[in-house]
C-alpha cells in the first residue's frame, strides 16, 4: 500500500481526498462520519456572516441529468451557504478539529465585499483550530445575486482585494475558490496569486439549468412553478474543470501556485489524472452526494494500488507530471501520423463505428455483407470518433504510423521530424524554417 | 383433496388450485416501467442491426427499443406492431434465443442479449392496455378477400388487406379465432386469455367479418370462394398428425400432443383436466416440450420426452430443452418407440435405441421399457385438406416468396405453405407480405 499522506500548504493530511464545501460538510454530525469513513479533510459548508442566517427555498434543490442505467453523470443545486448559525458551526468547528487533528479541516466563507466583515468573522475562524480558509468566490446562484459569490469570482480586482484583507487578519493558509463562470480562468487565478492566496480551488459549480418540466412548462428544480439556474457539478463537469486546472498550471504568471482540485472526481482515476495536471489534492461532492461517504474507499484503494504499480511513493511524484505535455494547438506535431484498428477478436460488430464514420465522418470503415468491419487506412484521418463510440473498450485502437512508412491517406511518406503549424507552409504567417 | 402424483393411471386434479396457478402463470412476467428502462438501456442501438435481420417480420429493433429508452412506449409499440401484427403473442412466444436474441451483439459481448422479447412484450402491452388500436383503414378499395383459417398468418393478412381499404371474411373450421396461438402453445406463454383478447384488439381495425364453423372441403370450397372474391388467401395450418406407426398406438391412453395442448388451452378448470402418473411423450420440437412441460405443471409424477435422434437436431431450441428440464422432465436422445405394452390401456412404452448413419435413423436392437400410462404423440403436423388444384411442394402448398400459389388468384401463407419455419412470427410475416402483394395485384 502506498503511503496516500499529503501535504498541501503545510496541512497534513492523510489521502488527498477532501470533501468539498458543499450539503456533505454542513455539520458536525456528517463531518464525523466522513472522517470515520476515511476522508483526508473537508472544507466546512461555507459560512456567511453573524446574525440571522441566510434561508433556502422549501421545494427542490436539486436536479440532475442521467446516463444509461440512471447513472447520475451531472447534478444541480440552488442550496445556499450554510443555514445554521454562525456560533453553532464554529463550535462544531472547534469540536472535530480537536477530536480529528490528522485531518484538514478547512473553512469555507463568504461575507459581503467590506472589509470590516472579513475582520469581523476571520478571528473567530481562527480560534476554531481549522488549518485554513477557503474564500467561497463561486457560487453562481441565490448569492451572487447579493454581491456574493460568483459575483466576486468574476471580478479580478475584488478577488485580490478580498484575498488581501485576508492575509492581513488571517495567519494560516488562504485558498481561493474560482467560479468557472468566466470567459478566461487565468485572469482570477493571477488575481489570487497577486492578492498572495496561498492556493486556487477550482471549479466551483457552472451555471445551469438541468430540465424543463414539459408540463408545467417550467424549469427544473421548479419551486411554485418556477425555477432559476444553479450551480452545475458532477462527473459531467470533469473536462472542464480539467482544463481550467490545467491552464492555471502552465501559465506563466501562476505556475507554481498550488490548486486544490474540483470537478467530477468520482473515482481514483479522476483524482490521480487531476493531481498529474497540477492539482495538489482534490475536492469532492457530488459522488459523495450520489453514493454516500463510503466512496472514498475506493479511491484509497485504487490510487495506491496505482502508485505501487507505477512505483510512487508519495503523491508528490506524480504531482504536475502532465502539465509540461499541455500545449497550445499550433504546436502539436503535424507529423505525428495514427490510424484507427478494429482488432477482430474483440470486435461485436454493433457497427456503431461504421454508423459514425460513414455517417459523420470520414467514410473510413468498411462493412462486410457479414459484418467484418475494417478501416480504410487510405480514408483514414484518425479522428478517434470510432474509438470513442465502440462499446468495447480497447476493441478499436489508434495505432502509430511510423516514420519512414507511407500514409496512405496523403501517399506521403511519414517523416520522423516535429514540424507544426508555426512552420507550416498553408500559414499566411508561418515562419520559415531554417 | 387433490389426487397424489403416485395416483396411477390418467387422473384429474392431482394438483390443488394453487398449485396449478402457480404453475401456469407467467413463463416471462411483464416488466414492470423500471425493469423496461434498465433492460432497454443495454440496447447498442447497432448499426444494420443484426437482431432486425434475424426476426422474420424485419422489426426495428434498435427503434423501438430507442423508444421505450425515451419513454414512449406507445410508439415503440407501434413501430413493432408495422411489421407484425401480432406482436403481442410473438413477444411472448418466439423462440428469440434462436432469433433475435441470439443475434444480439451483447450475446456476442456478454453471452446476455438484451431481453428484446420482454421489451417487445412491454411496448405492446403499454399500448393494448389503454385498448387503442393504433391503425386506421385506407379509403374503401371496393375489393374482397377470403382468408381461410384465423391462425397468425390469416390475421395478419386480414389486418393487412383491411388496412389498405378491402373487405375482408376470415373463415374458420373452429368457433373460435387465434389458430395455434388460441389452440397450440403452451399456457404459460399466453396467460389471461391473450390470444382472444390479442384478436378482439386486431379487429377494431373494422372491415374484417369473422365466419366460424366453416371447413374447406366441406361448408368451403375454393372454386366458389374464387368466384365470390377478388383473391383468396389460404392459411389453413397443418390439420393432420403424424402416426407412431408403432404395434399398441391404438391403446387407450395414448393420444395426439396436439390434442391434448387443445384442450389443456381451452379447459376452464385445469384441476379437472386427467393427466396421466407416468407420461412419455415421443418427439423433439416444441409440441413435444409443451405436452411434456405442462404434463409435469398439471402433476403428473414422470415426464419424459424420448426424441429418435440427437440433442442438437432437436427442433426445440435449447432454452425449451432447459425449461423442460428444470421443470423436471426428463430428456432422452436417440430412442424411438417399438411398441406401446398394456392390457387395453397403455401401461408401459418400449423404446429402442437408434443409430444416425448418413442421416438415416435405424434401430439398434437395444430396447428399454418405461411405465407410461399416458403417450403423446408429438411427431409432426402434416398439411390436410388442402384442394386439389393447389400444386405442392414437398408436403406443403407450394408458394413464390410473396405466397403466390399455382392458382391465380389464391395466395397461401403459414403453416400450410412451403419456405420459412413453422412459427408464430413467420406466419404473420408470410400473411402480411401475401396480403401486400394481393393488394398490388388488385390494385395494379
Amino acid at each position: 500500500m502506498a503511503d496516500l499522506t499529503t501535504e498541501f500548504l503545510g496541512i497534513k493530511s492523510p489521502n488527498p481526498f477532501w470533501l468539498a464545501s458543499a450539503p456533505p460538510t454542513d455539520k458536525e454530525y456528517n463531518v464525523r462520519r466522513a472522517f470515520e469513513a476515511g476522508w483526508g479533510g473537508v472544507v466546512w459548508k461555507t459560512l456567511g456572516a453573524e446574525g440571522p442566517p441566510v434561508v433556502n427555498v422549501n421545494g427542490p434543490r436539486y436536479g440532475a441529468i442521467w446516463g444509461a442505467d440512471r447513472r447520475l453523470l451531472g447534478l444541480n443545486n440552488i442550496e445556499l451557504i450554510t443555514d445554521r448559525p454562525l456560533q453553532t458551526n464554529l463550535e462544531e468547528i472547534t469540536r472535530v478539529k480537536k477530536d480529528y487533528p490528522d485531518r484538514a479541516v478547512i473553512v469555507s466563507i463568504m461575507v459581503p465585499c467590506e472589509e470590516q466583515a472579513w475582520k469581523d468573522i476571520l478571528p473567530q475562524v481562527e480560534a476554531t483550530g481549522a488549518d485554513g480558509i477557503e474564500l467561497n468566490f463561486g457560487c453562481p446562484h441565490g448569492m451572487a445575486e447579493r454581491g456574493m459569490g460568483s459575483a466576486v469570482g468574476q471580478v479580478p480586482e475584488y478577488i485580490q482585494m478580498v484575498t488581501e484583507w485576508c492575509k492581513k487578519y488571517y495567519s494560516k493558509p488562504v485558498i481561493v475558490k474560482l467560479t468557472p463562470n468566466i470567459t478566461d480562468i487565468r485572469h482570477p487565478a493571477r488575481a489570487a496569486n497577486a492578492g498572495n492566496a496561498d492556493a486556487v480551488s477550482l471549479i466551483n459549480t457552472i451555471n445551469s439549468i438541468t430540465s424543463v418540466d414539459l408540463d408545467s412548462m417550467a424549469p427544473e428544480p421548479t419551486i411554485g412553478g418556477k425555477g432559476t439556474h444553479g450551480g452545475y457539478c458532477g462527473p459531467a463537469v470533469k473536462p472542464i474543470a480539467l482544463n481550467m486546472v490545467a491552464e492555471i498550471a502552465r501559465d506563466a504568471q501562476t505556475r507554481g501556485l498550488p490548486i486544490s482540485a474540483i470537478g467530477g472526481v468520482t473515482t481514483w482515476r479522476d483524482a490521480a489524472e487531476f493531481m498529474a495536471m497540477g492539482a495538489g489534492n482534490v475536492q469532492v461532492c457530488t459522488a459523495a452526494m450520489t453514493y454516500g461517504f463510503n466512496v472514498v474507499k475506493e479511491m484509497i484503494s485504487g490510487l495506491s494500488n496505482w502508485m505501487d504499480e507505477k512505483g510512487y511513493t508519495s503523491t508528490q511524484d506524480f504531482i504536475g507530471m502532465a502539465v509540461p505535455n499541455v500545449t497550445d494547438w499550433q504546436y502539436l506535431d503535424l507529423n505525428f501520423v495514427t490510424k484507427a484498428k478494429i482488432n477482430q477478436d474483440d470486435c461485436i460488430k454493433c457497427g456503431r463505428c461504421y454508423a459514425a464514420c460513414e455517417d459523420t465522418s470520414h467514410q473510413a470503415i468498411a462493412m462486410s455483407e457479414d459484418r467484418v468491419f475494417t478501416v480504410k487506412d487510405d480514408e483514414c484521418v484518425a479522428c478517434n470518433l470510432c474509438v470513442n463510440v465502440c462499446p468495447v473498450e480497447g476493441c478499436i485502437t489508434m495505432e502509430e504510423v511510423a516514420a519512414g512508412q507511407i500514409d496512405e491517406r496523403t501517399g506521403e511518406v511519414v517523416s520522423g521530424d516535429y514540424a507544426n503549424w508555426t512552420t507550416h507552409p498553408n500559414n499566411p504567417s508561418a515562419t520559415a524554417a531554417e | 383433496m387433490a389426487t397424489s402424483h403416485q395416483a396411477s393411471g390418467i387422473q384429474a386434479a392431482r394438483l390443488d388450485a394453487a398449485g396449478i396457478a402457480e404453475n401456469f402463470s407467467d413463463l416471462h412476467p411483464a416488466y414492470d416501467a423500471h425493469e423496461a428502462a434498465v433492460a432497454a438501456d443495454r440496447c447498442y442501438f447497432c448499426y444494420d442491426a443484426p437482431c432486425m435481420t434475424a426476426c422474420p417480420t424485419s422489426i426495428d429493433i434498435p427503434q423501438f427499443i430507442r423508444e421505450i429508452q425515451a419513454g414512449h412506449a406507445e410508439s415503440a409499440a407501434r413501430t413493432i406492431l408495422e411489421q407484425n401484427i401480432l406482436g403481442g403473442m410473438c413477444a411472448r412466444v418466439c423462440p428469440t434465443e434462436t432469433l433475435c436474441e441470439e443475434a444480439c451483439v451483447r450475446e456476442t459481448a456478454e453471452g446476455k442479449p438484451v431481453e428484446i422479447g420482454r421489451l417487445q412484450r412491454y411496448a405492446t402491452d403499454t399500448l393494448m392496455e389503454k385498448g387503442e388500436h393504433p391503425f386506421t383503414r385506407a379509403a374503401a378499395s371496393g375489393k374482397k378477400v377470403a382468408v381461410v383459417g384465423a391462425g397468425p398468418a390469416g390475421l395478419a393478412a386480414a389486418h393487412r388487406l383491411a388496412m389498405l381499404g378491402h373487405d375482408v371474411v376470415i373463415y374458420d373450421a373452429k368457433s373460435k379465432a387465434g389458430g395455434l396461438n388460441e389452440f397450440g402453445i403452451a399456457a404459460y406463454k399466453s396467460t389471461n386469455d391473450f390470444a382472444a383478447r390479442e384478436v378482439e384488439w386486431l379487429l377494431q381495425i373494422g372491415g374484417i367479418t369473422m365466419d366460424y364453423g366453416k371447413k374447406l372441403g366441406a361448408e368451403l370450397s375454393l372454386d366458389a370462394l374464387k368466384a365470390d372474391n377478388d383473391a383468396v388467401f389460404l392459411s389453413i395450418g397443418l390439420a393432420g398428425v403424424n402416426a407412431l406407426r408403432a404395434p399398441g398406438e391404438d391403446k387407450d391412453g395414448v393420444r395426439d400432443a396436439v390434442e391434448f395442448i387443445a384442450e389443456l388451452r381451452q379447459a376452464d378448470d385445469l384441476t379437472a383436466l386427467p393427466v396421466g402418473r407416468n407420461v412419455v411423450v415421443i418427439g423433439g420440437g416444441m409440441t413435444a416440450v409443451d405436452a411434456a412441460v405442462q404434463s409435469k405443471l398439471l402433476g403428473a409424477e414422470n415426464v419424459t420426452i424420448a426424441y429418435r435422434r440427437s440433442r442438437d437436431d432437436m427442433g426445440a431450441s435449447r432454452f425449451e430443452q432447459d425449461l423442460a428440464a428444470s421443470k423436471g422432465v426428463k430428456l432422452m436422445f436417440n430412442v424411438m418407440p417399438k411398441a406401446v405394452h398394456g392390457n387395453g390401456s397403455a401401461a408401459e412404452i418400449e423404446l429402442e435405441y437408434t443409430a444416425v448413419a448418413d442421416g438415416k435413423v435405424s434401430g439398434t436392437g437395444e430396447t428399454v421399457r418405461l411405465a407410461a400410462d399416458q403417450v403423446f404423440k408429438a411427431i409432426g403436423q402434416t398439411l390436410e385438406g388442402q384442394p386439389d388444384a393447389l400444386e405442392l411442394e414437398g408436403r406443403k402448398i407450394k408458394v413464390t416468396e410473396t405466397g403466390r400459389t399455382s392458382v391465380a388468384g389464391v395466395w397461401a401463407g403459414g403453416d400450410c405453405a412451403s419456405g420459412g419455419e413453422d412459427l408464430t412470427v413467420t406466419a404473420v410475416a408470410e400473411g402480411r407480405d401475401a396480403a401486400m402483394d394481393i393488394h398490388s395485384s388488385l390494385m395494379g
